[in-house]
């Protein structure tokens, strides 16, 4: 009997108990945050998207090195005399076009690999993370400005260029080996 | 009274019927039922530190509309070895035994659907149709989890009827009516007139009433929260067991269906014991219509009391389902057979001697 009614006390206080919890609880500020409209503070060393200043790019081909997953695709071609590249903001001499810099952003990692290495501090993480697309090739990211036909005519002005010295070294040489044939014959 | 309202109104009985019948429906029913789910979500979100629909309209207010509107475009799934009939019967079963209540039912002094003399018995009569529409239900849908289900569901609520009907009787004992609208009158006046105050009673028997009546108050709270499958009695539909009981084969506006139902019975359950213990829709502090002399307002104040009592319960409930935990079988068949149903017997009995002073 005693048992009885002890539970009874029991199961009612804590019963009031559990409701005094929730019931302090109601007026509790909630911790939601309204995702879209409002953005969660990340922490400053947080790694996301990639992003290649390009400006500041000389292509040398570091960063693409680093990358544990190969995500990083560099392609560079050489400048012919008398085009200027400009500097990079460190103060470096640029002399090479880079005719392609593909990040494959759906193979990465985000280890921050690549952003050490580069001697101009040209790649780096960014703070977005909103970046899904509905087609996996969309989230190839390509970084160079050039548009298409620059970059056929880079290369095309590269290749003219080491025919053009090709050739005048083979004519160097052809005069040299007729001098030679003629001062032979003498 | 309604009725002969319209009747007057209207000059034909059946138009005047059909008005009276719709009429708490569409003015009461559907709206609390909008309402209530709105706030169900907000009160658990709140209680959890969330903060709940926020994107339809202000802080989500239209989103029960919405959710009504993607009901009704949904399918409407019937799977092969359902058996058709009593599957597309029982929800509207359900939701006829919970509507009907309303029609007892006293919303002011002027209001109600049928002035019948035997208005609580015809409450706990006509409510017990629920069962069969879950049964049904659990049964049609021919799936182990709705049956079992609906068997659980059966076994809670003829368990849970005895202890409502033993205070419903000690209500009697002292009233000697089973009207509900005189139920109510008989407690009119201020609040310690209320039948959780001891009623019209005065004296020593008042006093000694007091403590009964609030024992009697909490039988009958506990027990109605049973019968409507609320956590935490609502093992018939418990989700972490039994997918979600007896409507999980129900879908679109069947199951909306259901859930209307649900929401309906909880404002029903809690207007029961508004009228039997708090006054029903009697104002605890008077009217302003007698005070400003309009005599048209009364009733809508009784209204405003009305529906403000039932939704303080029907608050409660919400309280108690996001605080405690589901009860097992066993803790719940002990509960009302060991617990409230002794309770209810010693209560009625020692109401009726204080009566006898």
């Amino acid at each position: 009997m005693k048992e009885y009614f002890n539970n009874i006390y029991l199961a009612f206080s804590t019963i009031f108990i559990g409701m005094m919890v929730t019931f302090k609880h109601l007026f509790v500020p909630a911790v939601t945050i309204q995702y879209p409209n409002v953005k969660p503070q990340l922490p400053s060393r947080e790694r996301n998207r990639l992003y290649v200043n390009m400006d500041d790019c000389i292509g040398c081909d570091q960063c693409a090195r680093a990358c544990p997953v190969n995500c990083i695709e560099i392609e560079t071609v050489k400048s012919i005399p008398g085009e200027d590249l400009g500097q990079t903001t460190n103060g470096k001499r640029k002399a090479l076009w880079v005719t392609k810099f593909d990040i494959d952003i759906a193979k990465c990692f985000y280890c921050e690999l690549c952003v050490f290495p580069c001697p101009t501090d040209c790649i780096y993480m960014t703070d977005v993370y909103e970046f899904s697309e509905f087609e996996r090739d969309n989230l190839i990211y390509d970084f160079v400005p050039l548009t298409e036909e620059e970059r056929i005519e880079k290369k095309e002005n590269h290749e003219k260029f080491m025919a053009e010295k090709a050739a005048q070294k083979e004519a160097e040489l052809k005069a040299k080996e007729s001098k030679n044939n003629s001062q032979d014959k003498k | 009274m309604i009725f002969d309202f319209f009747t007057k109104l209207t000059g034909s009985e059946i138009s005047a019927s059909i008005i009276s019948a719709l009429l708490p429906l569409f003015l009461f029913v559907l709206p609390f039922a909008l309402i209530a789910v709105l706030l169900e979500r907000k009160v658990s979100a709140h209680i959890q530190d969330r903060l709940g629909p926020m994107r339809v309209g202000y802080h989500g207010i239209l989103q029960t509309l919405a959710d009504i509107l993607k009901l009704i475009q949904k399918e409407d799934i019937i799977a092969d070895s359902n058996d058709k009939p009593l599957f597309n019967i029982a929800p509207v079963l359900v939701f006829a035994g919970s509507y009907a209540v309303f029609a007892a039912i006293p919303f002011t002094s002027s209001y109600i659907g049928s002035n019948i003399n035997l208005g609580l018995f015809y409450i706990i009569g006509i409510s017990g149709i629920v069962v069969i529409g879950i049964l049904m239900a659990g049964w049609a849908s021919n799936n182990k989890y709705t049956l079992l289900g609906a068997m659980r569901s059966a076994a809670q609520l003829i368990s849970y009827e005895i202890p409502t009907l033993m205070i419903v009787v000690t209500i009697l004992m002292i009233t000697g009516t089973l009207n509900l609208n005189e139920l109510t009158e008989m407690q009119s006046g201020f609040f310690w007139n209320w039948m959780i105050f001891g009623g019209q009673a005065t004296g020593i028997a008042k006093i000694l009433l007091i403590p009964f009546m609030i024992v009697g108050f909490v039988v009958i709270y506990i027990s109605t929260l049973a019968e409507v499958n609320r956590t935490p009695f609502d093992i018939s539909e418990a989700e972490s067991e039994l997918v979600s009981g007896y409507h999980t084969e129900y879908s679109g506006m069947k199951f909306a269906i259901f859930f209307l139902a649900e929401y309906a019975n909880m404002f029903a359950v809690s207007a029961i014991v508004v009228v039997l213990f708090f006054g029903g829709y009697l104002s605890p502090i008077g009217y302003l219509g007698n005070t400003l002399g309009l005599p048209w307002l009364i009733p809508v104040e009784q209204l405003l009391w009305f529906t403000f009592k039932g939704v303080a319960f029907v608050l409660v409930q919400m309280w108690l389902r996001w605080t405690l935990p589901r009860l097992r079988v066993d803790q719940l068949m002990a509960i009302c057979w060991k617990y409230l149903i002794p309770i209810a017997f010693v209560n009625l009995l020692i109401v009726g001697l204080i009566t006898l002073i």
